[in-house]
């Protein structure tokens, strides 16, 4: 068949399974989680597109509020006999625990989509081992584990009609990122044949078991100890039935479509004697290794395992060939404590059983160990380690490999060096920026050369953890033959650098083959590039004869009015230069791809996009290399400052470089400890744009400190001696405020550590009298002040910070002056979230401890290599933690009673030793209010001498109050995290802690979706505006969750928006940090996931509050109990339409061209919201104190 | 009376339309134009840039939100269908054309020529009775000729018109050196009528904050002698229809257009300022006035004070110029 015929299409795995799960089903409960959340999404668009399943009609999508919901939908779906499924991953699957045990206790046929993560542990990780799915393995699900997108996709189906005909539930999982989002070409399954492999009598079946009123029962009994237990034992002839229905239906689809797979499928030489048996992408690895060591005389071979349960003795020895002496099982997991992995253990059992049963002859040796936990390379290199291991008398039983394990010795070390016969295949390596399109175009590339051709294709994309100028590397393989090579380039044929500064971060070439090609964007011409390049680059390319192309693809794309968009330029150069296709044919099918894909936006578009082509093939020169090393020598590994802690310099620098994957166990914290205040020594100088302050024009107002996502833009004030050791051009001016003689004041902008927002630019109030086009602070070149800026810094550095008890905490302008304890994050650019926590890390920083939900803020907030809350010159400052998303709230609780329990510990020990510590010390810390920054400061200073005293005097009671003394001082504690946490998956946790009257502050950082995870829609998302699960318009209103907390009457409440009123947003702060019982704090933060330039984020805000979209409220019970309403409606009345608002917006905007009636209905539904929620919100401030609720 | 007239080849029940506004962005307010009287409705102008910027900022937001970080592949879905505006424009005409029976003009405002032919081909598939294309350019630039500037009006026109059977108006501006000959031009190049006049958009300053204002301000009733006078020179020389657009309030300007040869005039600002009903009183005061000066139909006094109709003709030429400056003495 020709490959239209055939159904040929590139897709990743998340797509691969999503297929057919979509078709084979009529109901799909989902929550998002990465990786898998892409199924899900598809799921979605696909049932908006109005896409049938196979029996022609289009799935019901429905959108859970967490995992455990989703789980539950699709308990109670199935129950009632639709056919149901689910897409999730790692602490998604946790979730769903308890009903997997409830759905295979009832023998409900479903299929539960897994891209198998990491559990957050030490530390949460997103990538992939199996460590979520072994944790489901006694659930009484059965597992079928694919290994490559093909699988993915064909496994979808197998499971779904094993499912059907055993009434076994299933798992089918496949490795998280490594072929969830692997792009590979891959035949797909015609309808028609789905078809039938899932006949209508198993579909009627399910349906005929299900609840109905028309024939009733009950299901879900609770039973005693008379029967439950021989209730639990009635299922096992299913489960002993379910393998040989497997391997049935994997024989209809051999027969059907020509691939045919095993439960336990053997490869190797047929007389092996040593095998690895191991489950996931990793098989093909260890095939494709075992081949070529066959090759050179060796007897390896591999067992592959599909179906993991219901575990198969017969079918495991069926594939052990008779010949093997000895036999290592890779597990992807961990159980710590265990007396061996969960494959391990079971392939054990098995062989055990297989010789007490004389069902095997011989015993062999056997080994178990662990690899590519969280998506950590599995490479031929450590295949053939492993399989060398197995030749030697006393293998190393339950060892790693992949890593250096220098505390436990458990790694086995291996030589990276060796490849496979790569010769066959083009590979190619990107360099490139997450905004500047680079994977976008790769994806592209793979499409083109997949379904247009008759070559194989693979395309595997590496992003670094930040969400501002993140490095992302793509690696592309093309070749004659399906490419089963789950693991990264080491050899590249091309490699392209689309971003030069790159060359002085990674060392990228050492990744180029011997006699490949290098392209890089270069604004410095064929003849100028070379001497810019550093030294080791140009090693390289003399040392590798590398043939090495330029191309200024900025000035391509400005000329052929595409500015800003390199991807298109820089793809055309790789389809030139590397020879996948012949350069004409190459040309032209890029070509046609952009006919295809801009037909609709007209021929001027088109004729645009060709000439960016052939501009760019007149552009593109190659480079004569010169024969000597001419650059300067940099070193990529000194990254840090030489006064960074030891820590950062041995360990975070090596991660910051890319390096981290050498570092040995030995030097990695043993319990996720990791020092705070980390980004200071990570210079990413991720904008060529930066802000330059005008002393002249400034007012001083602090706008544009209080706005900086970063905290890049810092002020003090300080006596003009400071100035005498100034450098020469440090920028100064007298401070403005009266009766401060002999005080200067200085706006410092920290050059490196800014993402070129432009935030500060939009909110500056002053404008330059002599030329109308600059205010106080401007955005202007880097490049030419950045050594004048870092001297600036280093004598800013060195001002001391503002005494805090002289600042009018009060105001904006006073806040410019405390020091910001959350910097420098790896946030996108002109974040709307991170100046809240750098406002709240200035008021509360060395007394805060924070409860971050997982999401956005956990993520710059705490995402290796470098973290952005830190620590002040006293060596205080917050402490932070991330439990798990849903959590979130219960979690900052326990640290607020555990704090209270240790204050009223303390109490009770210094009332009981306050004779010995002295009274008027004891009394005075007794009796402290902490309610102003003096008074903190001061009972700092008392408990110090507290601490002091007790260190001399003897006896338990004394060493048991030194150990919890530190308590004496107030202790802020701020639950934080996102609409998504505090709307939807931890709202009954929330709403529980709001209850409690406990004193803890929670700060909702709301942007209305999911922005982690790709911008699904939560019960924030607002009406009217499209979300992923909400692709035709949010119907449903936005959830009022700060009226749903005055109802309890003594919570603090509060909606703020810090571009709208920041003065408001700082009251608000501190009023519930002041409020001695739960506050909660509604923040509006503009977001990517809106649609628009967050230049314009300020504008926005502002829209929003003058919309009344956005109504900025305080409810103070504190004033309920002075019998005054405690209801402030800080905002005036709307000014502009929410139409004025919205239409800004993508978000909203789009639906008024996909669906433009429903766009009018629901603007007009969510406009009479506004007005029903504004003329609420009035009458609530104009009533008396005694129509709302008493405070006791 | 008979308010008949007849617009492009177009019959119109009345000689007042309604010009290119916000108004007309809403289906049910075109109905009611033409339940109070509206003889024809042009819609609200399709501009050409607004299509393309908003299409980039579309592709510009998806470009810079995709494949970013590893946990979200994107913010946005790929929509194969983003009707990036045009859509929405011609669906407006196909509602309007359901719902109303007067004639429906569409107004388009191009720039690349591209555009011109692209948009205008969608306009007439879309049902539109005819079109209005509003060419707004200020040659900004001194180095372009006049002759540069014109060649581009004529080089639209002749575009247009070989890309649609529709009639089509041309909308143009004051600024001409041969205003008239330029009209002749004009209607040689394809077009079938002309409105008179286009406004450019006129800065202010405020003189306090040093700023430039660009508010738009409404057309009044003492602008209407510049199209006034363009008219009645036109009408009869130039073998097309004409249409008056400025400072049109009352029925009062209605009459003087048509006196000086308009076929219709159009309003929005009178809309703006009194609500779309206020079409019923303009027609009804333009039927009071020709009941009390006896004209049976428009006809009967179109032009007639147009420069061929008048015994001296030099009222509208320099000499009368002088008269009046010298009247001022």
């Amino acid at each position: 068949m020709s490959n239209k015929e055939k159904m040929i299409a590139t897709l990743d795995g998340n797509e691969a399974a999503a297929y057919i799960a979509y078709r084979v089903n009529e109901v799909c409960a989902i929550y998002p989680i990465t990786p898998s959340s892409t199924m899900a999404e598809l799921a979605d668009e696909w049932a908006a597109k109005g896409i049938k399943n196979i029996w022609g009609n289009i799935p019901d999508v429905i959108e859970m509020q967490s995992e455990g919901g989703a789980a539950g939908t699709v308990h109670g779906a199935l129950q009632t006999g639709s056919l149901t499924t689910t897409f999730t991953a790692s602490q998604g699957l946790m979730l769903m625990l308890p009903n997997m045990y409830k759905i295979a206790g009832e023998l409900t046929a479903a299929v539960f989509h897994v891209a198998a993560r990491s559990l957050a542990a030490q530390g949460l990780s997103i990538f992939g081992d199996h460590q979520d799915v072994m944790a489901a393995r006694s659930t009484g699900f059965a597992m079928l584990g694919s290994a490559s997108i093909q699988e993915a996709h064909d496994f979808a189906l197998i499971a779904q009609a094993a499912s059907l005909r055993s009434r076994i539930p299933f798992i089918h999982f496949f490795d998280g990122f490594r072929t969830s989002h692997e792009v590979n070409k891959l035949e797909l399954i015609p309808d028609d044949q789905i078809r039938q492999m899932i006949p209508d009598e198993l579909v009627f079946a399910h349906r005929n078991r299900s609840l109905s009123p028309d024939n009733p029962f009950i299901r879900g009994t609770a039973q005693n100890p008379d029967v439950y237990f021989q209730g639990r034992e009635t299922v096992n002839p299913f489960y002993t039935a379910t393998p040989g229905i497997v391997e049935d239906v994997m024989k209809s689809f051999a027969k059907m479509t020509g691939r045919k797979y095993d439960l336990f499928e053997y490869t190797g030489a047929p007389d092996a004697e040593r095998i690895i048996i191991l489950m996931g992408s990793g098989a093909e690895t260890v095939e494709e290794t075992a081949k070529l060591l066959n090759s050179r005389g060796e007897k390896t071979g591999v067992i592959t395992v599909r179906l993991f349960r219901p575990f198969s003795l017969a079918h495991l020895l069926k594939a052990l060939p008779e010949t093997v002496k000895s036999i290592a099982v890779l597990d992807r997991t961990k159980e710590p404590g265990a007396s061996g992995e969960p494959l391990y253990q079971d392939i054990l059992t098995s062989l055990v059983e297989g010789m007490q049963e004389g069902l095997l002859k011989k015993m062999p040796k056997l080994i178990g160990g662990r690899y590519g936990l969280s998506s950590k390379e599995f490479t031929p290199a450590m295949v053939k380690a492993v399989f060398d291991e197995l030749k030697k008398d006393n293998p190393k039983n339950h060892f790693t490999i992949g890593i250096n394990d220098d505390v436990s010795f458990t790694s086995l070390e291996y030589d990276p060096a060796f490849t496979l016969d790569e010769s066959e295949w083009r590979q190619g390596l990107f360099f490139g920026l997450g905004a500047d399109g680079t994977v976008g175009a790769n994806k592209n590339s793979i499409k083109i050369i997949g379904e247009n051709t008759p070559l194989y294709a693979q395309g595997y994309f590496v992003y670094d953890s930040k969400k501002s100028g993140a490095r992302t590397v793509s690696h592309l393989r093309f070749g004659p033959k399906p490419i089963r090579a789950p693991y990264l380039i080491s050899k590249a044929d091309f490699v392209a650098c689309h971003q030069f500064n790159f060359l002085y971060k990674v060392e990228m070439l050492e990744f180029a083959k011997q006699g490949g090609t290098f392209l890089l964007n270069s604004a410095y011409d064929k003849n100028e590039v070379w001497d810019k390049l550093p030294a080791a680059a140009q090693k390289f390319i003399i040392d590798k004869k590398l043939k090495f192309f330029v191309i200024d693809a900025t000035t391509v794309a400005r000329d052929t009015g595409m500015s800003g968009r390199i991807n298109t330029i820089m793809q055309t150069c790789f389809f030139a230069l590397s020879g996948v296709l012949p350069r004409e044919e190459a040309i032209a099918e890029i070509k046609k791809t952009i006919e295809k894909t801009y037909y609709k936006k007209g021929k001027a578009v088109i004729e645009q996009n060709f000439q960016a082509v052939d501009a760019t093939l007149d552009h593109l020169y190659e480079v004569t290399v010169p024969a000597t090393v001419t650059g300067k020598f940099v070193s990529l590994t000194d990254v840090v400052a030489a006064e960074a802690p030891d820590f950062v310099k041995n360990i975070t620098a090596k991660m910051m470089v890319g390096h981290g994957d050498e570092l040995p166990v030995s030097m990695m914290p043993i319990d996720g400890t990791y020092p705070s205040g980390t980004t200071q020594w990570e210079k990413r100088n991720i904008s060529d744009l930066v802000p330059v302050w005008d002393p002249e024009v400034c007012i001083q107002c602090g706008n544009c400190a209080y706005v900086c996502p970063h905290s890049v833009i810092r002020a003090k004030f300080y006596h003009e001696d400071n100035l005498k050791k100034a450098p020469e051009e440090f920028p100064s001016a007298p401070i403005n405020s009266r009766g401060f003689p002999e005080t200067r004041y200085t706006l410092q902008v920290y050059v490196e550590d800014c993402t070129g927002c432009n935030l500060c630019v939009e909110v500056c109030p002053a404008t330059n009298p002599g030329d109308r086009s600059r205010k106080a602070i401007n955005m202007d070149e880097k490049e030419p002040i950045l050594e004048k800026e870092k001297a600036n810094i280093k004598h800013f550095e060195n001002i001391t910070w503002n005494d805090r008890s002289m600042i009018d905490f009060s105001t904006v302008h006073g806040a410019q002056f405390l020091e910001p304890l959350f910097e420098f994050s790896g946030a996108c650019a002109g974040c709307g979230e991170t100046p809240y926590l750098k406002l709240l890390s200035q008021l509360y920083g060395d007394r805060l401890l924070v409860a971050n939900a997982t999401g956005c803020s956990s993520i710059y907030g705490g995402n290796l290599p470098t973290t952005p809350w830190a620590v002040n010159k006293e060596g205080k400052g917050p402490a932070w933690s991330n439990s798990l998303f849903e959590d979130n709230a219960e979690f900052g609780l326990g640290m607020r009673i555990s704090t209270d329990k240790h204050t009223a510990v303390a109490r009770e020990l210094l009332t009981e030793l306050a004779t010995q510590t002295g009274q008027p010390l004891a009394d005075s810390i007794l009796n402290a209010t902490q309610l102003l920054e003096s008074e903190v400061i001061d009972q700092r200073k008392r408990v110090a001498e507290l601490k002091q005293k007790l260190s001399t005097i003897d006896g338990d009671r004394a060493r048991q109050l030194l150990s919890v003394s530190d308590n004496l001082v107030n202790r802020s504690v701020w639950l934080v995290g996102g609409d998504g946490w505090a709307y939807d998956i931890g709202y009954g946790g929330l709403d529980h802690v709001l209850a409690s009257g406990r004193n803890i502050n929670v700060l909702v950082l709301d942007t209305e979706v999911y922005s982690n995870t790709g911008g699904q829609a939560s019960k924030s998302t607002p009406t009217a505006a499209t979300a992923k699960f909400a692709a035709a318009g949010k119907s449903i209103g936005k959830k009022d969750l700060a009226m749903q907390a005055i109802s309890y009457g003594n919570v603090y409440v509060a909606r703020v928006a810090f571009g709208a009123n920041p003065q408001q947003t700082l009251l608000a702060m501190r009023e519930a940090e002041a409020h001695d019982g739960p506050s909660l704090i509604l923040a509006y933060s503009h977001c990517i996931a809106h649609g628009y330039d967050l230049r314009d984020g300020l504008d926005q805000q502002q829209k929003a509050v003058h919309s009344g979209y956005w109504p900025l409220i305080r409810y103070n019970p504190t004033l309920r109990k002075k019998k005054q309403n405690p209801f402030i409606l800080d905002s005036a009345r709307p000014t502009i339409g929410l139409k004025d608002y919205a239409y800004n917006e993508l978000r909203y905007k789009v639906l008024t061209r996909t669906h433009p009636e429903q766009a009018e209905k629901l603007m007009k539904l969510a406009q009479e919201m506004v007005n029903l929620r504004w003329k609420n919100y009035e009458e609530l401030a104009t009533l008396p104190a005694s129509d709302f609720v008493p405070v006791a | 009376m008979d308010l008949r007239t007849t617009y492009m080849g177009l019959e119109l029940s009345s000689p007042i339309v309604v010009s290119a506004s916000t108004l007309s962005q809403e289906t049910h307010n075109i109905v009611e134009m033409e339940e109070s009287g509206a003889g024809a409705v042009v819609l609200f102008s399709l501009f050409e840039e607004q299509i393309r910027a908003e299409a980039a900022r579309y592709s510009s937001v998806r470009n810079t939100t995709s494949n970013i970080f590893a946990e979200a592949s994107g913010f946005f879905p790929e929509l194969d269908n983003y009707a990036t505006g045009t859509e929405e424009y011609l669906e407006k005409i196909w509602a309007a054309k359901a719902e109303v029976e007067i004639p429906i003009i569409a107004s388009l405002n191009g720039i690349t020529s591209e555009g011109w032919i692209e948009y205008s081909r969608q306009i007439e598939q879309a049902g539109a009775d005819a079109l209005e294309i509003n060419i707004f350019f200020i040659p900004g630039d001194v180095h372009v000729s006049s002759s540069e500037v014109e060649h581009r009006y004529l080089n639209i026109i002749t575009e247009v018109r070989n890309t649609v059977k529709i009639p089509v108006a041309v909308k143009l501006n004051p600024y001409f050196s041969s205003t008239g000959n330029m009209a002749l031009r004009m209607q040689k190049a394809g077009a079938d009528g002309l409105v008179l006049f286009n406004r450019f958009y006129q800065p202010d300053f405020d003189i306090h904050e040093l700023k430039i204002l660009s508010n738009l301000q409404y057309s009044g009733s003492n602008e209407i002698r510049l199209p006034l006078l363009w008219i009645a020179m036109l009408y009869g020389r130039v073998p097309v229809s004409l249409a008056a657009t400025t400072g049109v309030e009352t029925a009062t300007e209605v009459i003087k257009y048509i006196l000086a040869g308009a076929d219709v005039a159009m309003t929005a600002s009178a809309l703006y300022k009194n609500g779309i009903g206020y079409l019923k009183t303009m027609k009804n005061d333009l039927d009071q006035w020709m009941k009390d000066m006896g004209f049976g139909s428009i006809k009967d006094f179109k032009g007639i004070l147009s420069q061929q109709n008048i015994s001296d003709p030099t009222a509208f030429e320099r000499a009368n110029y002088i008269k009046v400056l010298q009247s001022k003495r």
